[in-house]
């Protein structure tokens, strides 16, 4: 049994990795992992709300009939996100104000649905729970390694705390604009990808 | 009972919406009082910052009701609105920019025309409010809102401007959505240090600040009018100025700073 609850946790970190293997959950990824503050919020938010629901849909997943499956599991995730909105207004206002929209927009993230839909429906409430923590940690795995690059080279700093002086405020770091449009995000996921297939590569699709 | 019956279907679609607007609406009235103080301690934050008075998260709100005392004014005359009138939506403490423009008795549509750039926004309020910073009873500086449109974002800020009314004190934007390292350096404690004594008037009253693309020449004669663009945000440097010019210009403070002159004359 605790085997098995391990497995659920740590398997989608690098050998089922929501963004790196099923590709879902790009476009927040995107958005908001220019800096590691933000970054680090999004995924904790993001880890919380795929956890519960989880944990809520597969409590009543005996009684949700099919035909509304998937609008009873949208309401359920949507009341999480909006909780998890208001929390981060009133305990982190700074970081309410840059992540924006995007925190409500996790109501839209595949991951948390697709994990719902795959995984919560047909297991029970603690092994859900423990796959939502650990496809979270997957995606906060990918959004940290990409904030932590994107920020590094950016803007020459790391949680704001100045590592490479830059030009522009006297050091000698020309800060590379690339790494701070959302595209880049793309190739770094590509890069990622890359690194993790190289080491497992079970994980290639056959042609 | 089968779970794909009408009934357990209605019976569970009621269930969940109860229950999920339970906590969203707990949520939000049980947050709401902190959530409010922190947009308010935000706010006197830039103020503070931007008055170049100083301060510290503790005595925030104590050095603020000390040093700042706010008015409303209306624009196109530039006439203080007493007390008595103010209302509701009109008063300084719940005084909200996107409220008022948007509102109809208390907004307008922006109008440009001639030489007046076009600050990107649709509505503008009729009303607005300024923080005058005052020392053992006597106006030192006036901070002046700001809003108008960068590359992607509405931009909100404040400009500081000297009881001389012409020498810019300071600058800065409480809310803004610009590329970060680029658009979004007009966060950056640097730039914005650059509009520290620069004149946005000449002698004779003319509106002559402004940012520039690239980097002002230190021989230049009108240097003194004239910002750094940032670097790699061209649109967004633009924005900037066009907004800072429109709200300098008779369509925004323009009135109110008259008044202030004629008033210093007399």
């Amino acid at each position: 049994m605790m085997k098995k609850y391990k497995e659920v946790l740590f398997d989608p970190i690098f050998n089922n990795n929501p963004i790196a293997l099923q590709i879902l959950g790009i476009c927040s990824a995107l958005a908001v992992t220019s800096k590691m503050e933000t970054a680090v919020i999004m995924a904790l938010a993001v880890t919380l709300v795929t956890a519960f629901s989880n944990f809520f849909v597969s409590i009543i997943r005996k009684h949700i009939p099919s035909s509304i499956r998937i609008i009873v599991e949208m309401t359920i995730i949507a009341s999480l996100v909006i909780i998890a909105d208001q929390i981060i207004r009133a305990y982190a206002f700074d970081v309410s104000k840059q992540l924006s929209v995007y925190v409500g927009l996790i109501i839209t993230n595949c991951i948390v649905m697709g994990r719902a839909e795959a995984y919560a429906l047909k297991h029970p409430p603690v092994e859900s729970f423990l796959d939502g923590i650990g496809n979270g940690l997957g995606y906060s795995f990918v959004l940290l390694t990409v904030g932590f690059v994107r920020e590094l080279f950016g803007s020459g700093k790391l949680f704001g705390y100045t590592i490479f002086p830059t030009v522009n405020n006297g050091g000698w770091y020309t800060t590379n604009g690339l790494f701070l449009m959302p595209p880049s995000a793309f190739f770094l996921i590509g890069v990622l990808i890359w690194i993790i297939r190289t080491f497992k590569p079970e994980q290639i699709e056959s042609e | 009972m089968s779970s794909d019956s009408i009934k357990k279907t209605l019976g569970v679609a009621f269930a969940v919406c109860l229950v999920g607007s339970v906590l969203v609406s707990t949520a939000a009235v049980g947050l709401k009082p902190l959530q409010i103080k922190n947009k308010k301690a935000d706010l006197i934050r830039n103020i503070l910052e931007v008055s170049g008075l100083e301060f510290n998260e503790e005595n925030l709100e104590q050095v603020y009701k000390e040093n700042i005392v706010p008015e409303i004014i209306e624009l196109k005359t530039g006439e203080k609105i007493p007390e008595s009138q103010y209302t509701k939506d009109l008063n300084p403490d719940d005084f909200d920019i996107k409220t008022l423009s948007e509102s109809k008795e208390y907004g307008m549509p922006v109008q440009v025309s001639g030489n007046i750039p076009d600050p990107g926004i649709k509505r503008m309020p009729k009303y607005m409010i300024v923080y005058k910073v005052v020392k053992n009873g006597s106006v030192q500086k006036y901070i002046l809102p700001i809003v108008g449109k960068g590359l992607w974002s509405t931009m909100y800020g404040f400009i500081a401007l000297n009881k001389d009314l012409h020498t810019i004190e300071g600058l800065t934007f409480y809310e803004q959505g610009e590329t970060p390292g680029l658009g979004g350096e007009v966060d950056n404690p640097k730039w914005k240090a650059l509009w520290r004594g620069k004149q946005a008037y000449d002698e004779n009253g003319n509106l002559k600040i402004e940012v520039i693309k690239g980097k002002v020449s230190r021989d230049d004669p009108d240097a003194k009018y004239k910002v750094d663009g940032l670097s790699g945000a061209t649109l967004t440097t633009r924005g900037v100025n066009n907004l800072i010019r429109f709200w300098m210009s008779e369509k925004g403070y323009g009135p109110f700073i008259k008044k202030l002159k004629g008033e210093s004359a007399v």
